[in-house]
């Protein structure tokens, strides 16, 4: 079955991804480079970040409902770039934490990851994502069959992760967290078939 | 594709654009949601707001007679340009670029502060005449965030002690309380929860009697030899070097005298996190972060940003420590 609207091609909207996600990149060298990011740079930086990798991972969720609704397969496509840009932007968003916020002293880093849990639960997400980036070489993906399923059900708590850390590292203001956490639930909601059926294939 | 970042040349155009047609526009340019880099880049708003420039509608400010401090301390200065765009003050909004933006139209003169509890006399003053004949001084003081980042600013004001004793507190005056302006229609915080981050309005705050009247705390007017700008609490606030900067309450209307403990707002707001005292201490984290260091706000860009050790008591122990000096600073956060 086909829909009724002329379907852009695959290839062009990968395009556009990885303009998408790459231009507020250079927006932000930009701002650096004009000290355009205000008077506490680090902070604003790593917030800037966060933001965008929890947009990149909602905005990877969105393909697969998207895809059904609009009955356009090659819309699955996108989940790669999209995922592979949002381990780039949660890398930045960790390593700016790392070098510009703690000025990569390992003890303050060691004792910031054991006594801030919001901190931890940000680390844990990222240590997934970076599995699941090493693991999205299509020859990969062949040779590990089901397993590579698994893994990549692991997004799932990526995303329940990725929320927390939100809701928990704002000093006040519940409302912004509150808005991406229950999209991201309705992201779930929507293919809780294939959550649960992920749970089960640990039995 | 949409991209919000806005080219060079608009920045030159928007300094021709009168202000209120550059606002409505970019409000219709952030209700676009088209494509995925103005997706990532919509709700970062406040980064965005940065290329806004130099506000031409600044409350002007006046130059201030008071005496310098001396000796002064050995401080590096947090440029005036940082002091006075990097704020908390939520009732103009809980980004740190808000207050600046959206406070500049507070009406500040004339202003009146009452002073009123256990008090033998209680009254109410002109504060603009009150900067005129009490004897301004300069106080160049470390200011520590709860949020752990730091400035050194060069403050102009009295103390709040020698204030208070034109008032002929009574014997039963164990607290002090302080309240902020409560006016919906000029602080848009205070109309809308969203805009005002949760906070139950209006803002108040409280010290014990002794720490009032130490000769550190002061009630300050200005700030790098002029009066404050809005962001900063114009015209009047509460400045107490060695307690985390929430308890500097700003735009002060009321102080009363009490013999109880007053509620304060952010331990009204979790009071788990945020307690009554507030003292700068490096050894009791807030709950979800470190206070053992800091991010210092200086001179210079982001790779100049330097994170140093928080010191107990912000570095005034000498001076402030005995008040506390039988009391669990665990406990009493």
């Amino acid at each position: 079955m086909t829909g009724q609207w002329k379907k852009p091609a695959a290839s062009g909207l990968q395009v556009a991804v990885h303009i998408g996600a790459l231009l507020p990149l250079l927006w932000l060298i930009v701002a650096i480079n004009q000290g355009r990011l205000g008077g506490d740079p680090v902070k604003e930086l790593i917030h800037y970040l966060g933001m965008g990798t929890i947009r990149l991972l909602l905005l990877t969720l969105l393909v697969s409902p998207m895809a059904k609704t609009l009955h356009f397969g090659q819309l699955n496509r996108l989940r790669r770039p999209l995922g592979l840009w949002c381990f780039a932007w949660a890398t930045l968003h960790f390593t700016a934490w790392l070098a510009l916020d703690l000025g990569l002293d390992w003890s303050l880093i060691g004792a910031e990851l054991i006594k801030r849990s919001y901190i931890l639960l940000g680390f844990f997400a990222w240590l997934i994502l970076l599995a699941l980036a090493v693991t999205s070489v299509p020859a990969l993906l062949k040779k590990m069959g089901r397993n590579w399923k698994k893994l990549h059900g692991l997004l799932y708590l990526v995303v329940v992760l990725a929320c927390w850390h939100f809701w928990w590292s704002v000093k006040s203001g519940w409302i912004e967290p509150a808005i991406y956490a229950a999209v991201a639930l309705a992201l779930m909601a929507w293919r809780r078939q294939t959550v649960v059926r992920w749970v089960k294939s640990f039995r | 594709m949409l991209i919000k970042s806005p080219p060079r040349h608009q920045l030159s155009e928007q300094q021709v654009t009168p202000e209120s047609a550059y606002v409505s526009r970019r409000r219709v340019i952030s209700g676009l949601g088209a494509g995925i880099g103005s997706l990532l880049l919509a709700g970062n708003a406040r980064a965005l707001d940065l290329f806004g420039g130099e506000p031409d509608k600044a409350a002007p400010r006046k130059p201030l007679a008071f005496t310098p401090q001396k000796p002064a301390p050995d401080l590096v200065l947090t440029p005036q340009a940082k002091v006075i765009s990097h704020n908390n003050f939520y009732e103009f909004g809980t980004g740190k670029t808000d207050p600046a933006e959206n406070s500049q139209g507070l009406k500040t003169e004339p202003w009146t502060l009452t002073v009123e509890g256990e008090v033998e006399k209680p009254g109410t003053v002109d504060v603009w005449k009150l900067m005129g004949e009490i004897g301004l001084e300069e106080r160049i003081y470390r200011m520590r965030c709860v949020e752990a980042w730091s400035m050194n600013i060069p403050w102009v004001g009295f103390e709040l002690g020698k204030f208070l004793k034109r008032f002929a507190p009574t014997s039963r005056a164990r607290y002090v309380a302080f309240e902020t302006l409560y006016d919906p229609q000029q602080m848009p915080g205070q109309r809308n929860r969203y805009i005002g981050g949760g906070v139950d309005y209006p803002y108040v705050e409280g010290l014990r009697i002794d720490e009032a009247m130490h000769p550190l705390t002061i009630l300050s007017v200005g700030l790098y030899g002029k009066t404050l700008p809005p962001q900063n609490g114009a015209p009047i606030r509460l400045v107490v070097p060695w307690k985390y900067g929430f308890k500097g309450i700003k735009s002060i209307v009321k102080i009363r005298l009490l013999e109880q403990m007053p509620p304060t707002s952010w331990n009204k707001l979790a009071p788990q996190e945020y307690g009554f005292y507030a003292n700068v201490n490096p050894k009791v984290d807030h709950p979800r972060w470190s206070q053992a260091s800091e991010r210092f706000i200086g001179p210079g860009g982001l790779f100049a940003v330097k994170r140093q050790p928080t010191l107990p008591f912000n570095g005034y122990a000498e001076e402030v420590a005995s008040l506390y000096s039988n009391m669990d600073l665990r406990k009493f956060y």
